[in-house]
């Protein structure tokens, strides 16, 4: 078996071991004997003719941001809202995230007009308000998931877009509702990084069933070990407390 | 004023005296207390340095670059005043000066102190003004622990505006960083530019760590012809037409020896002097030459660097040797992305099998997050380690990446643990390194003096602050 994973602006969007996620997804397909394909796209590079099974976004410096975001619109707007529609799974981290969604904005300057994929927006609530930094754990219909989150940005969900998860510990979309990140479709926008997927097993093999399905009709994953990935989740739990 | 300043001063001598005497080294609360008497102590006593000061910063190599320098204006006859134990902020510094500083407050008379600080990154415009260099070295911009001190963009702009405060001062830049050139081509402040020229170990392209890969004038894509350390290489923008400067002195016909230190030649526009440098990697190059230029700024001359250079000993946990039972164990602090590849790269160079012990915390010290692990290239010692014993506070997350990176233990093999305990991991890690072999702890800074800590309880080390 074979999937094919569009990674997008791999060069601009890398500030938090995104990377770690892409890895994950790489040795649990191949530990399956799956082999899945990352295509790279950079800065004023063309959308793959061909649906990719999976798409996935990092996190950046607000700099990079407004680089990546009229290359965003302009190039792959319209396929990646479609594909989203289709249910093509996706994971938007931080900076991503926020390029999905209505609108942010920053603590000075223009405000950036997101994808609108994401009924949500994000205010900066300025330079003096401290920044959401901390080791972070939600809960969501699978267990827990367990991170580091680092943003300045506030997110506010348009009323009843689901939320990722709920918050046990940290400050999640804007420490103040209790919701972290959100999902449409099968498109999940997350502040949470650390890496996610390493430390998260279920996530990633949520990801890997949801794509898997969609090419392979009734394929479904076999489990692995996750001793290790369980213990190293369990440890950043403790010490989020 | 200087009521106060000797009260100071005798006070955190009285308090560094309670506190090494309790075996607890202290080589921070002297310097609290002093600057708590009277916040203008380091202006004050600095202001007594008869040769003036050197301000060390960086992200990566501040405490060997300083090394480096001491001992090189030791044997050029100077006296190296420095905050030598790793407490490199404003209350490390106070500590220093008020060692040297006698009952009435002043500074004991002695030709030729020189200060030698090195500072964080994010104390750098404070250490400015109070201590007003004669030479600020600028080694390199790395991403560094975002929960503490952001983005790498973030420190530069705290730099730029630094660099406005400096009067008379020299400094002595990395050309082979486009964010650290840059910086320094817009002040006004002479400079020595100092950089790499040609080295066989460089790689081609930029590594997946690379902190710089936008123009830092106009933001457009930066070409990189070649990379010696991250995203120190040699560089220019087709855009704006940015481009590395030509550095004053510059190293050359580098040859690196493993584990054992590299043999290079270092080139100003007079001289040019061979140097066996017992410290390894590229890295080091770059923190000796570093250090060579700074010399030239203090008016030392190329031929009295090299005997420096050449005596120079590792520092406290930067690939440091000790002898454990039988067995050569070298301390190797690794605490972001770059650096660890630069200490991976330098051992994978060793031809036998490895054995690690890889310490992971995630204390304040050492940033709270821990996902830079995900952009170091571990993957470079796949099938190349016999064993591994993971510690720290983030254990598991280090064996985690080991794991993703196809780095696994041999087939049957049981010498893979994870041991929390630093104590604990360090016995696991001898007891499966067979004598006669090199067993390397990578620590982040926490866990190296957690290590630290552990060796000399044993009786194995001395503690750091008597170095």
């Amino acid at each position: 078996m074979r999937l094919s994973l569009v990674h997008l602006y791999p060069a601009l969007l890398n500030l938090y071991g995104d990377r770690g996620n892409i890895i994950t997804l790489k040795q649990r397909c191949a530990w399956r004997g799956i082999e899945l394909d990352v295509i790279e796209i950079g800065l004023g590079q063309d959308f793959p003719v061909s649906e990719p099974d999976l798409v996935f976004m990092g996190g950046d410096q607000d700099r990079e941001q407004e680089i990546v975001i009229d290359d965003l619109r302009r190039r792959h707007g319209d396929r990646l809202r479609h594909s989203i529609q289709n249910g093509t799974p996706v994971l938007a981290v931080c900076g991503s995230y926020q390029l999905l969604q209505e609108y942010y904005k920053p603590a000075a300057g223009r405000e950036l007009h997101g994808l609108g994929i994401i009924p949500a927006h994000t205010v900066h609530p300025g330079p003096g308000v401290p920044r959401c930094v901390g080791n972070i754990v939600i809960r969501w219909p699978l267990g827990t998931v367990v991170g580091f989150e680092n943003h300045g940005g506030r997110t506010f969900l348009d009323a009843g877009v689901q939320p990722l998860g709920t918050v046990a510990s940290g400050f999640g979309n804007n420490g103040d509702d209790g919701t972290e990140g959100a999902r449409v479709h099968n498109l999940f926008g997350t502040y949470i990084h650390g890496s996610l997927l390493p430390k998260n097993p279920a996530f990633a093999d949520l990801l890997l069933s949801l794509a898997l399905a969609r090419r392979y009709a009734g394929a479904t994953l076999q489990p692995l070990d996750d001793t290790l990935e369980r213990r190293a989740h369990d440890a950043a739990v403790s010490r989020a407390r | 004023m200087r009521l106060r300043r000797a009260a100071a001063v005798n006070a955190a001598r009285l308090a560094a005296a309670v506190s090494r005497a309790s075996g607890r080294g202290g080589t921070a609360l002297p310097g609290l207390v002093a600057t708590a008497m009277d916040p203008d102590i380091i202006a004050a006593l600095a202001s007594q340095l008869p040769v003036g000061s050197v301000i060390v910063a960086g992200t990566n190599g501040k405490t060997t670059t300083s090394r480096m320098l001491a001992a090189i204006v030791t044997s050029a006859g100077m006296k190296p005043v420095r905050n030598e134990s790793g407490s490199n902020l404003a209350r490390g510094l106070a500590a220093s000066l008020v060692r040297r500083a006698g009952p009435t407050g002043n500074l004991a008379r002695a030709d030729r102190a020189v200060g030698l600080f090195e500072t964080d990154e994010a104390a750098l415009p404070a250490v400015i003004r109070s201590v007003r260099p004669r030479i600020l070295v600028l080694l390199n911009l790395f991403r560094d622990q975002l929960d503490r001190y952001g983005e790498v963009a973030t420190i530069a702009g705290l730099w730029k505006g630094a660099l406005q405060e400096l009067t008379g001062a020299t400094i002595v830049a990395n050309a082979d960083d486009p964010l650290v050139a840059h910086l320094v081509q817009t002040t006004e402040a002479p400079h020595i530019f100092f950089g790499i020229q040609s080295a066989p170990e460089s790689l081609s392209g930029l590594p997946h760590a690379a902190d710089v890969k936008a123009c830092p004038n106009c933001g457009a894509p930066i070409d990189f012809s070649v990379t010696f350390v991250g995203h120190l290489g040699h560089y220019i923008c087709r855009t704006c037409g940015f481009s590395r400067p030509a550095p004053q002195v510059a190293a050359e016909d580098v040859r690196l020896n493993g584990v054992d230190g590299s043999l290079f030649a270092i080139t100003d526009s007079d001289e040019r002097i061979s140097v066996a440098l017992p410290l390894p990697g590229l890295y080091n190059v770059y923190n000796a030459t570093a250090a060579a230029a700074a010399a030239c700024a203090l008016g030392i001359r190329l031929c009295e660097v090299r005997a420096g250079l050449e005596n120079v000993t590792p520092a406290f946990g930067r690939m440091e040797r000790l002898e454990i039972d039988g067995r050569h164990v070298y301390l190797a602090l690794a605490k972001n992305p770059t650096g660890l590849n630069e200490v991976l790269r330098t051992i994978e160079s060793v031809e036998q099998p490895l054995f690690l012990l890889p310490m992971l915390n995630d204390n304040i010290a050492d940033g709270r997050d821990v996902s830079w692990i995900w952009d170091a290239d571990v993957e470079m010692l796949r099938g190349r380690v016999a064993s591994a014993t993971f510690s720290g506070t983030r254990a598991a997350d280090m064996a985690l990446r080991f794991k993703y990176a196809g780095v696994t233990a041999p087939a049957g093999s049981a010498l893979w643990s994870i041991e929390p305990d630093p104590e604990h991991a360090l016995r696991s890690a001898l007891s499966a390194t067979p004598r006669g072999e090199r067993l390397f702890v990578l620590p982040t800074y926490t866990a190296l003096l957690q290590m630290r800590g552990v060796l000399t309880r044993c009786g194995l080390a001395r503690p750091y602050w008597e170095e």
